[in-house]
């Protein structure tokens, strides 16, 4: 491809909105790949964690730190954040995992913002000033870095396929059973010899590691990191949002959730750009009441409803 | 005959309350014990003790001439201690399929636990029929059934059932008590624990009848039954009865 003079950008001047879509397409696909991880831990094992945008910081973070500092490639630091990511899951598991429900929520909302707070006055991570990414090296496969969307969506589309048949193995596989038992009786499963917090853990430390790889793989794109756009609350809300408005427990719903929702920010930025910031959190706030009130179980429960009312007969 | 289940001078405890203050019993191979009392006599005390949820104080639990007191619940199953819990513990939006299947988690040979599985089920044809179907859209006689047949999928040396007819119609208590005599037959080792006294003496071999911790009265069903003073003190003065 023809580069401009700095190098930079393809030199690419398009009337049309090819790229925006592809950007559209590339985000709504980060979420899916996010909401089937959370989707693990907190729609198969029911445990609802509200600060999973740590897991995904903690990616970003620590594929940049190894690429600005020690020149290792992203591909390798991806990994590596998904460790990091999963190891830290691990230990925040030891404590909350005693915790059950609304508890556990709350406990997850606050070391969510807790990492946050840690990152904005942590100075070896650039702080609040964030940290660029070597752009000047772009493109460069080994850098993860290009200037062009294909490659992105490229990647992405692959972890969202490839995290979509995992889910979809689980669900097949005991772990899915035994994750489903614990989520609707953990003391029975236990009298059943079930370990719950042993399978807790596995799901949120799969989870978790998926997250942190989403993270770097966010890094790379965006080509830079602070602690605001990386583990904003809202991050954590939407990996939520998006597998419960689809219906959580279910390998459909964080692909329709994902769909449905994300276009909707990006509207938003569309139409109203800067002075529509906001917008978007006002009609999630709208979703999650009328989640609660018309549709608890999301659209795929909505939808086995409505098939299930069409082939049972009605008794007068 | 050989000895199943021995408990012998056992003090268990929720906190610093002892609830069982030296209790003792014995049970036989293929025998089917019914255990009485008031409430709070520690009657089911005594099962979570010996499956394992509880830690005696002191005293022995003995299976099969092993000591099994202070173990955890996991390795009684495996020994062959099943535990039917007071209240409901089935996966209501799971299968009657999966709950079984669930039951087996201690041992992992898919092959002979479908063997099993099927094995239940033929002792529970009303469950057959709808092992496809979720837990939920049972009636509470056929949950009671889904959980003893999930006790008894790991062909239990020892079957615990904590009030298993609590809450249902007369006729359904009919019919798991039936049942319960056909496991019996079958050769599983029963202790249960019931309100429902009259009822409870009438199908078990022996029975005893505990207060405050302890053992009180031990006997026969029937001869506990004809007890003027069983009766009087344990069964209510309705002597008609049913």
């Amino acid at each position: 491809m023809a580069h401009s003079p700095t190098g930079l950008l393809p030199d690419r001047r398009r009337h049309d909105n090819t790229i925006y879509y592809e950007h559209v397409l590339i985000v709504c696909l980060l979420y899916v790949v996010l909401g089937q991880a959370w989707n693990l831990v907190g729609g198969y094992a029911g445990q609802w964690s509200l600060g999973h945008a740590a897991f995904f910081g903690l990616g970003a973070y620590t594929s940049t730190l190894l690429l600005l500092r020690a020149n290792v490639s992203p591909w390798l630091g991806m990994v590596a954040g998904g460790l990091v990511a999963a190891a830290i899951a691990c230990a925040i598991a030891f404590p909350c995992f005693k915790l059950r429900t609304h508890y556990f929520a709350m406990a997850t909302l606050a070391i969510g913002e807790t990492v946050r707070v840690l990152f904005l006055a942590f100075d070896w991570t650039g702080g609040a000033n964030g940290l660029v990414l070597p752009v000047q090296r772009i493109p460069s496969t080994r850098d993860m870095l290009w200037a062009d969307k294909e490659p992105y969506l490229l990647i992405i589309l692959v972890m969202a396929i490839a995290m979509t048949l995992v889910i979809v193995q689980v669900e097949r596989s005991r772990l899915g059973i035994y994750l489903r038992a614990i989520n609707q009786d953990e003391e029975a499963a236990a009298r059943l010899g079930i370990d719950p917090r042993r399978y807790k853990l596995a799901a949120l430390a799969g989870s978790a590691f998926i997250t942190g790889m989403t993270g770097t793989f966010y890094a790379q794109y965006t080509t830079y990191i602070d602690p605001f756009s990386v583990m904003p609350p809202m991050l954590s809300v939407r990996m939520v949002l998006v597998p419960v408005f689809g219906g959580h427990g279910t390998v459909a719903g964080p692909i329709i959730g994902a769909f449905a929702l994300i276009p909707l920010s990006e509207a938003v930025r569309v139409f109203w750009g800067g002075r529509g910031i906001g917008i978007d959190q006002v009609v999630y706030g709208a979703i999650i009441v009328g989640l609660t009130l018309w549709m608890p179980g999301g659209v795929v429960a909505l939808w086995r409803r409505r098939r299930r009312a069409r082939l049972v007969p009605r008794v007068a | 005959m050989t000895t199943v289940l021995l408990v012998d001078d056992v003090h268990a405890s929720y906190g610093r309350f002892d609830v069982l203050r030296g209790l003792s019993l014995r049970v036989a191979a293929g025998e089917l014990v019914a255990v009485l009392g008031p409430n709070g006599a520690g009657k089911s005390t005594l099962l979570k003790t010996v499956a394992g949820f509880l830690t005696p104080r002191q005293g022995s639990i003995q299976l099969d001439g092993e000591e099994i007191g202070g173990l955890r619940p996991p390795a009684l199953l495996r020994k062959g201690v099943a535990y039917v819990m007071q209240r409901s513990s089935l996966f209501p939006r799971m299968t009657i399929q999966e709950n079984l299947e669930l039951g087996a988690y201690v041992r992992k040979t898919t092959a002979e636990v479908r063997q099993d599985i099927e094995r239940v089920l033929a002792l529970f044809p009303r469950l057959a029929e709808r092992r496809q179907q979720r837990a939920e859209g049972l009636s509470g006689g056929e949950r009671r059934m889904l959980e003893i047949g999930r006790g008894l999928l790991l062909r239990p040396r020892l079957l615990l059932l904590d009030e298993p007819t609590m809450g249902l119609a007369p006729l359904v208590m009919d019919l798991i008590f039936d049942k319960i005599l056909e496991v019996r037959a079958a050769g599983t080792t029963v202790v249960m624990v019931e309100q429902n006294a009259r009822r409870a003496l009438e199908v078990s071999d022996r029975a005893y009848v505990l207060e405050q911790g302890q053992t009180r009265v031990e006997g026969r069903g029937e001869d506990l039954l004809a007890s003027e003073a069983v009766r009087r003190a344990y069964l209510g003065s309705g002597v008609a009865g049913r």
